[in-house]
């Protein structure tokens, strides 16, 4: 890819020229693109899919992936920010031109760690699993084909040959006849995911896989390629990194992947200790706020919660010192001895700000991380409500917070998609102090951007659906929620 | 057979590596050809020496190298390991994370201590003709499954020398083998899941894939003799009680009634059968299988394999033709045409080898002033007269089939290039 400084280019295709450069509403990324943009637009592209893949990594946490909210939310998603993924709409060239070159520019920033490469290949996977997912079947085969695929249909004399052993094998498919079900012949090798669990037909080394399993064995396909890509990509990574124009935006966009960290911020130390209790009914999220309280009424907290509140103390400004001076009051109260906190827990507060040990100066817990790992247990104040909680009693908590009806709908509409404690507190702070007006929007139940309060979890999917409802009818104005006094 | 003496092996070791181990064969086979360069010299081997001392990162320049070193550290077990990037006796040379392994063969182990749960004659290394049969149904499944199924064409299948088998995977294609696609063959291939604590290991679901099918037919055909006769697995309520945890708790009671009229574990079984089948019936269609049933006979006798032996490249294994230090016993390659007479306790001792090779040196005349030379004289013919030899036959015979497609992978390229 070439950027020819302020001047640029943009190749203009007469209309088969540019459907025959993107045949499909979706694609492999064999073949980087070659056109010249300007940096505005390199810019702009990268950050939109930034915001996409992001969304395919909240929303597969939120929803089941391949159930029908996901699957419309994701495409609204996809739509809003005007990428491709449906055949058949009008002016495809765009969508799929932006959906190449932003896949590429991406390359460039997430090919950097074995962290970032692994979450770029994960939602790359999810996007294209989606996209593959709602394919035209009569488009499937030219899309292989396309695609560099070795897979061939076998013919129906093959087929028949082979009915009984095919059908017994492949779960995805039912009945004892085969019908004008496709049935691809593949090396073994290629099918791992269908073959090692017995799930398809093997015969003389190789699978005979219906269209149904075909998507495995693609997105297997697919990851392979991907890692080998970006493996390449890293090694020429330092000539392009080289150019300034593209260094600051290569590096922010690999940051942005965990989002700002919250680790180092400018209000250090500009928190007292006597100010903790009514910040944490005002600026806390539900979580800390939560945390806060058992603080509080037991004097105690156990590590899950020590470790998730203490990091988001020391992420909103608290100082070693303050720390240390907070938590050991706290401790004392529950009549512990003030010598077993020295020697227990000073030690692990000052090792969290990476005083000891390795001194690594750890960072808050974004949303993500405290909902996908350690769940809380019996006794445990960590966590997050929205997933950990009993419904009813996450209900119960939000009407004591005094939540009215309509503001958390609202949360989502301030134009911030909300994943980590530190920036909801920041967010709080910033409208409270005089920051950026709220929008005040419809409620729009659609959105895909996760709300915390109607963020639906896996497991208790139903029961949460009715709270989100019922919460949606009893909140009031986002104002009320920040500035009551409880 | 004769009492084997763990003390005499420095000497019998000595004798064997000089006159019996087949070198040629053995360098035929891992040279593959010669058509990958220094792929022999790339090759891991480690050695135990006496006193356990173990010594990895072995390799060697050829033949000759081989035999040497061989003879001089008088190995008491022998492992064969991956083609390394470098030779593995320079590894320390080479820049850090740059020596890797490339190629392997895919192996397979097949212990007897891991059917302890359902054998009843002996347990942990002891084995008997009894339950050797385990072994039998073990390398027919498994064959069978890498030859038809995975289209697996060279297969050597090894006696441990002890209480199991080996089987190397050679095929060029299967050397090149991902860790990830060797674990998941090494799944395909697993049925029986579960440790101590489990008692169901095996459980069917309403498809049957054909891979179980075609077990479940093999095993039928041993399991009358194996599991009725000579494991009794019905004799006595202490046995049948363990099949009949297997079972759904509804049919209790009328099996262990029917049980108690019955003599022996064949009419038990028959009745199980049938009870098994009704219940079947009664829940699901007519169409499906009789599961219970079949989910016992795959408890009691399909193969369990170890996955940690397939499923990495670097994994060691031991070698073909080295010889067991606690039994004497060579690793023999069992004849695949002839898996159901396969005795192991009719595998050659080196105690007893050397004896025969004794025997015939005295009888002969020949008294070679020049060593060397006697020694590869006498060795080509000497394990021949010796009851190694029909081992070294399927050996060979192996080595054949592998230089065949290898002729004819070699033509197909050539006539490719010709093409163009």
């Amino acid at each position: 890819m070439e950027f020819s400084g302020r001047k640029w280019r943009k190749l203009r295709l007469a209309g088969d020229q540019r459907n025959a450069s993107y045949p499909h509403c979706l694609q492999f990324y064999l073949q980087p693109p070659s056109e010249n943009i300007s940096l505005i637009e390199f810019e702009n592209l990268a950050i939109d899919r930034v915001k996409l893949l992001k969304s395919v990594e909240n929303l597969g946490v939120s929803y089941v992936k391949g159930t029908e909210q996901y699957q419309s939310k994701l495409e609204s998603e996809l739509r809003k920010l005007k990428f491709s993924y449906r055949e058949n709409l009008e002016d495809e060239y765009e969508p799929r031109r932006r959906d190449h070159i932003s896949h590429f520019i991406l390359r460039l920033a997430y090919c950097q760690s074995e962290e970032l490469r692994r979450w770029f290949i994960q939602q790359e996977m999810d996007l294209l699993r989606f996209r593959f997912s709602i394919l035209p079947k009569d488009k499937i085969q030219d899309f292989l084909k396309d695609s560099q695929l070795q897979f061939e249909a076998i013919s129906d004399e093959e087929k028949t040959l082979r009915e009984q052993e095919i059908v017994a094998s492949s779960p995805s498919l039912s009945g004892l006849k085969l019908g004008f079900e496709s049935i691809y012949k593949i090396p073994f090798a290629d099918a791992l995911d269908l073959f090692r669990g017995r799930k398809v037909y093997l015969e003389d080394g190789f699978a005979y896989v219906p269209l149904k399993d075909i998507v495995a064995i693609i997105l297997n396909e697919f990851r392979a390629k991907l890692s080998k890509a970006l493996a390449l990509t890293a090694r020429s990574l330092p000539a392009v990194q080289s150019d300034e124009r593209l260094q600051p935006l290569l590096n922010h966009l690999s940051h942005s992947y965990t989002g700002q960290d919250y680790s180092t911020q400018g209000n250090v130390g500009k928190i007292s200790l006597d100010q903790i209790d009514l910040l944490s009914t005002k600026s806390f999220p539900p979580c800390m706020r939560q945390l806060h309280k058992a603080l509080r009424e037991n004097h105690h907290l156990r590590h899950g919660g020590r470790m998730q509140y203490g990091l988001f103390l020391k992420g909103i400004g608290l100082t070693l010192e303050q720390a240390l001076q907070f938590w050991k009051q706290e401790f004392i109260k529950g009549k512990m001895d003030p010598d077993k906190f020295d020697k227990g827990y000073s030690y692990n507060i000052r090792h969290s700000f990476g005083k000891e040990g390795k001194r690594t100066d750890y960072t808050p817990f974004s949303c993500l991380k405290i909902i996908l790992s350690n769940p809380p247990s019996q006794g445990d104040y960590h966590g997050c409500p929205f997933r950990h909680s009993d419904p009813e009693l996450l209900k119960q908590k939000l009407q004591s917070y005094k939540i009215s009806p309509g503001g958390i709908s609202q949360v989502d509409d301030c134009g911030f998609s909300l994943n980590h404690p530190n920036q909801f507190f920041c967010e709080s702070q910033r409208i409270l102090n005089g920051g950026k007006d709220i929008k005040k929007e419809p409620i729009q139940p659609e959105t895909p951007q996760p709300k915390p309060s109607v963020q639906k979890t896996k497991d208790a999917s139903s029961a949460l659906a009715s709270l989100n409802s019922s919460l949606e009818m009893d909140m009031e104005g986002l104002e009320d929620y920040f500035s009551e006094d409880s | 057979m004769e009492t084997f003496d763990p003390t005499e092996l420095p000497e019998l070791l000595k004798l064997y590596y000089r006159r019996l181990f087949p070198y040629s064969q053995y360098y035929r086979w891992l040279n593959y050809g010669g058509v990958i360069k220094n792929y022999f010299q790339h090759r891991e081997f480690s050695f135990t020496l006496k006193d356990d001392i173990y010594i990895r990162y072995q390799s060697f320049n050829n033949q000759s190298d081989l035999e040497k070193e061989m003879q001089k550290m008088n190995p008491y077990k022998i492992d064969i390991g991956a083609v390394y990037s470098h030779r593995p006796n320079q590894h320390n040379t080479v820049k850090l994370g740059a020596f890797q392994a490339q190629e392997k063969e895919l192996v397979f182990d097949i212990d007897m201590t891991d059917y302890d749960d359902v054998r009843r004659c002996r347990s942990s290394a002891d084995i008997c003709p009894k339950c050797w049969t385990l072994m039998t149904m073990a390398i027919r499944i498994i064959d069978r499954a890498l030859k038809e199924d995975f289209g697996f064409k060279h297969r050597l299948w090894v006696y441990s020398g002890r209480r199991g088998v080996h089987c190397w995977v050679c095929d060029e294609s299967v050397r090149k083998l991902s860790s990830a696609v060797r674990s998941g063959i090494v799944e395909y291939l697993s049925l029986v899941k579960g440790g101590q604590d489990v008692k169901k290991k095996v459980h069917l679901s309403e498809k049957i894939h054909p891979f179980i099918r075609k077990s479940i037919n093999i095993i039928k055909k041993y399991f009358e003799e194996y599991a009725l006769v000579n494991q009794d697995i019905l004799e006595n309520k202490e046995s049948w009680d363990k099949i009949l945890a297997l079972v759904p708790e509804t049919i209790h009671d009328e099996l262990q009634q029917s049980f108690q009229k019955s003599h022996n574990s064949l009419q038990r079984w028959e009745h199980l059968k049938k009870v098994a089948s009704r219940y079947q019936n009664n829940i699901k269609n007519d169409k499906y299988g009789p599961w219970l049933e079949w989910e016992i006979m795959l408890q009691y006798c399909f193969p369990r394999l170890d996955i940690n032996v397939s499923k990495g490249i670097n994994h060691l294994l031991k070698s073909p033709f080295s010889v067991h230090p606690k039994t004497g016993r060579i690793s023999v390659p069992i004849d695949l045409q002839k898996v159901d007479q396969f005795d192991p306790f009719t595998v050659p001792t080196i105690s007893f080898i050397c004896r025969e090779l004794d025997a015939i040196s005295t009888n002969e005349e020949e008294k070679e002033e020049n060593e060397a030379e006697s020694d590869v004289k006498h060795r080509t013919r000497d394990y021949k007269k010796t009851s190694l030899a029909p081992y070294v036959k399927v050996f060979e015979h192996f080595l054949e089939n592998l230089d065949k497609s290898r002729k004819g992978e070699l033509l197909k390229k050539s006539d490719l290039q010709k093409d163009f």
